[in-house]
């Protein structure tokens, strides 16, 4: 299509040099089961002196209803607000005095704590004795309850004006009609006015249990620690019954396009269907197509029809989020209102010639040497690696998934990807939001 | 492009900083000058396969002048337009083919150009970089769509921001004179008379060897960097640079006062102190000071104003400070706090004063001076974990003048900070003489507003 430029002969052969490194960079990752049944990823490593900790649940917006919308991010809000023996100060007091950070942790499918200190005996003890009392003993004081729903609340009227979460909402809904994944994180406002801390304390003692716990370990720990680490946060932990199987995502019965107005400058486009599993057959092709159509920034088709030929927008992206069930396939841009609908027109035919013809020899093949020659750049620091542990824990991907990534998508064929985005994603029954439309609805 | 008014916590403080470890676990860093003037940087870091190369240009917004505000902004953009050689997106493309990410910011201070990869990429980006140092092509046409472009980014982060457009009177409003006064992004009006020659200018005037530093940062060796840097940027000439004039805001003499008319359902609260920035590493004291005052105020959760503010008396719903010691211009000690339900902004006002009155009265204790330093401490071994945020860092303190290898010496002088010199620095600056206050009056939207919400 339209990537015709060539780049001299002299920086190809720069850049046909280095090729083909791919990532040898490979990941030790541990992996066993606390007594308690919680799994546990682990990476040792000892350059910084430092130990990142996150332990997630399957207590995030997929759990939440629609009578109670809100109520899993508030749960998990309270925690760190009062546990045994310390109130909301001494928690943040002890965590502050050895240099911590804690905070929750919280999306779609999961709800969690993370934990970042120093791994010196002293701070590394202190920290984690504070995480253990918060996950395992949260005390839920009422009048902390009631304080906190008034900020969310309060935060929540904001948010409702601006365009962008209206754009999110009426996405969702339309994307996930009556199914958890519609909700929002933070709930409504007229449901988190009816949450009581009963509400708080039944949700904790059903989701936070040992049994569904993911513990993600990396730094300056030995292996025997890194054990003991696991057992003290999980051994003191609830045992619940095991939750019940997410309902299927209902299946877009047609194409939906809803438009509202806003007084905002720019109007706000979402086009978007049900996307892809974690554990989907089509993750890798529909993934590496992803890149060429929206996923590879200032490459990608949409930046270059959007952006780079008619000035329409500052980005226009796409992306898959892949979950427990079909997480959202996301295209999104934002531009001046009076021109929002001729932007969307280009935004919905760069996807249908996208899905018809898929990608070029020489955009697969681009695609794949990015993802593939930008495999370090994912692991190259705690903080990412600690992301991944999670997500593989959390999703039971097999323990080798990174060393086995790049080979994944080396061996993803041109025809492969076509496929997948025909079989996969129909340009002809697509959601779209646009808010701040001129146009009339 | 990067608005510094950001409120991040110890990001905050830990911005003071620089990223070599204490204990000395990573090597610091080397520093090497070419003949036609252009430093370098090398932090190596061999925990991953990986580099972070990055051209930092001594030219930001507070370089421009009136009529042409945005231009260093928009030359960032232009910059992606290609040369004969690479030609537009190509740039890119090529380091996305490698396996790489590029982007670029500017700010009040500076622009910079940054790319990771693998390590065995860094030469192409030092080609690439090189390149467009001096080989810049300008199309009429070019220049007009990406003019389209960047007025969509000032509607998306300030226009439709009402906080972004406070912070941006807020600065119109504190300095006088000082180019702090304009925003990065360029009001709208410049933006819609700027001309081609407008950016090409700034590019012939700025963009030179003499005005540059290449931080790079990761899984390399430090001399083989440099051998690399004086293999691609070498060869080009360095040029005279424009005098560059010292701007100095003149004193203020009184509390300033700002309303802003916005879209939003709360109101919002502002305020502004003028307060010095780090100029000296080893003889200033009183930036550290401000920097551990900072903490004291909202450093952590357990800090005093989400301690007394949010939580205790229930004024506020939110509320903060922040200070970014490492400026090429003049300093600002920031307070913030959106109103709880049934108070007002005034009333935040109030409370915020009250807590500065409390530190100028009574101080603050060992435990809050303690915890303080144990953060700042923490904070300097967590920014190791980042090779992009330890260039990043390196590239801020040398843009300043500051010297990018004093981490050591700005740790010693923060843990020096004495409770009495916290009381001082707040008995001295935050006074109404520095002040300014701005008020976000909210206009609740005529449409949109989604059913659910009743109001009180």
């Amino acid at each position: 299509m339209t990537y015709r430029s060539r780049a001299p002969a002299r920086l190809l052969l720069i850049s046909a040099l280095a090729y083909a490194i791919a990532a040898q960079a490979t990941l030790p990752v541990q992996q066993w089961q606390t007594a308690s049944g919680a799994r546990v990823l682990f990476v040792e490593t000892h350059e910084l002196p430092m130990l990142d900790v996150a332990v997630d649940f399957p207590a995030g917006i997929s759990r939440d209803t629609r009578e109670k919308s809100g109520l899993a991010a508030l749960t998990l809000r309270m925690l760190q607000l009062g546990a045994e023996g310390l109130d909301e100060d001494q928690i943040a007091e002890r965590i502050a005095d050895v240099g911590a950070d804690i905070g929750g942790r919280f999306d779609m499918d999961r709800a969690g704590y993370g934990l970042r200190t120093l791994s010196s005996a002293r701070e590394r003890d202190e920290a984690v004795a504070v995480l253990l009392r918060i996950l395992q003993r949260p005390t839920f004081p009422q009048a902390i309850f009631e304080r906190e729903k008034e900020r969310v609340l309060a935060a929540l009227k904001e948010s409702d004006t601006k365009p962008e979460t209206i754009a999110d909402r009426e996405f969702k809904r339309l994307l996930y009609a009556g199914h958890p994944y519609a909700l929002r994180g933070s709930g409504e406002i007229d449901t988190v006015a009816r949450l009581t801390r009963d509400d708080l304390v039944g949700f904790y003692l059903r989701h936070f249990s040992a049994g569904e716990a993911v513990v993600s370990i990396i730094g300056d720990l030995g292996r025997e620690q890194a054990r003991a680490l696991a057992e003290q946060l999980t051994s003191g932990m609830k045992v619940a019954a095991p939750l019940p199987v997410l309902p299927p995502i209902p299946r877009l019965p047609k194409e939906q396009t809803s438009r509202i107005a806003h007084e905002a400058t720019q109007a706000h486009i979402l086009i978007g269907q049900p996307g892809i599993k974690r554990l989907d057959p089509d993750y890798f092709p529909l993934w590496v197509g992803n890149y060429v159509l929206g996923g590879g920034g200032f490459s990608s088709r949409l930046n270059d029809e959007i952006r780079q030929k008619r000035g329409f927008a500052y980005s226009a992206y796409s992306y898959f989020n892949p979950l427990a069930l079909q997480g959202p396939f996301q295209i999104g841009l934002q531009t001046k209102k009076d021109q929002a609908e001729e932007a969307l027109a280009v935004a919905r035919d760069t996807l249908a010639k996208f899905v018809t013809d898929g990608p070029t020899q020489q955009e697969f093949e681009a695609a794949k040497q990015n993802i593939v020659g930008g495999f370090p750049l994912r692991i190259d620091s705690n903080r990412k690696i600690v992301e991944y542990l999670s997500v593989i824990g959390f999703y039971r991907l097999p323990p080798s998934y990174l060393e086995d990534f790049p080979a994944k998508i080396e061996a993803v064929t041109l025809a492969e990807v076509k496929d997948a985005w025909r079989r996969r994603i129909d340009p002809a029954r697509m959601v779209t939001v646009v808010v701040g439309s001129s146009a009339k609805p | 492009m990067l608005d510094k008014l950001a409120r991040a916590r110890w990001a905050v403080l830990a911005s003071a900083l620089v990223c070599v470890v204490p204990a000395g676990a990573v090597a610091g860093a080397s520093e090497r000058m070419l003949a036609n003037g252009l430093k370098i940087i090398v932090k190596e870091d061999h925990r991953s396969p990986v580099v972070v190369s990055m051209v930092w240009y001594r030219a930001g917004s507070m370089d421009e002048v009136s009529g042409t505000t945005g231009v260093a902004h928009v030359l960032e953009h232009m910059m992606f337009k290609g040369t004969q050689k690479v030609p537009r997106g190509e740039f890119s493309r090529i380091i996305a083919r490698a396996g790489g990410r590029d982007n670029a910011f500017t700010s009040r201070d500076h622009t910079a150009y940054h790319q990771q990869l693998h390590k065995s990429k860094l030469a192409l980006a030092f080609e690439l970089e090189a390149d467009r140092m001096v080989n810049l092509q300008f199309s009429e046409e070019e220049f007009a769509r990406e003019m389209k472009v960047i007025m969509e980014e000032r509607r998306m982060r300030t226009d439709d921001d009402p906080h972004a457009q406070l912070s941006e009177l807020m600065m119109a409003t504190v300095y006088a004179g000082h180019p702090y006064r304009t925003p990065v992004i360029g009001w709208m009006n410049d933006l819609e008379n700027m001309r081609l020659a407008d950016a090409r200018d700034w590019y012939k005037t700025w963009y030179a060897p003499n005005n540059a530093t290449l931080v790079v940062c990761g899984d390399v060796e430090a001399e083989e960097v440099f051998r690399l840097a004086e293999n691609f940027f070498g060869p080009i000439p360095a040029h005279v640079l424009p005098q560059r004039k010292r701007q100095v805001e003149p004193p203020q003499r009184g509390v300033k006062r700002i309303n802003l008319k916005a879209p939003a359902e709360q109101p919002y609260l502002l305020m502004a102190y003028q307060v010095p920035v780090l100029r000296d590493v080893d003889n200033d004291w009183e930036p550290y000071a401000l920097s551990v005052l900072g903490g004291v105020l909202d450093g952590s959760p357990a800090a005093r104003l989400p301690k007394e503010l949010v939580k205790s008396s229930r004024t506020a719903n939110s509320a903060g400070s922040s200070y970014d010691s490492t400026n090429r211009g003049p300093g600002l000690f920031f307070l913030d706090g959106v109103p709880a339900e049934g108070r007002s902004a005034a009333e935040v006002e109030t409370a915020l004063r009250d807590q500065i009155r409390r530190l100028v009265q009574e101080g603050i204790s060992a435990d809050e001076l303690r915890r303080v330093k144990a953060q700042v401490i923490a904070a300097q071994v967590f920014s190791q974990d980042s090779v992009f945020y330890q260039a990043m860092r390196i590239g801020a303190l040398d843009t300043v003048g500051l010297p990018h290898d004093s981490a050591d010496r700005q740790l010693k002088k923060l843990q020096e900070v004495s409770a009495t010199q916290v009381r001082d620095v707040a008995r001295k600056y935050l006074v109404d003489d520095n002040l300014t206050v701005a008020v976000l009056d909210p206009q609740r939207p005529a449409t949109g507003a989604p059913e659910g919400g009743k109001r009180p």
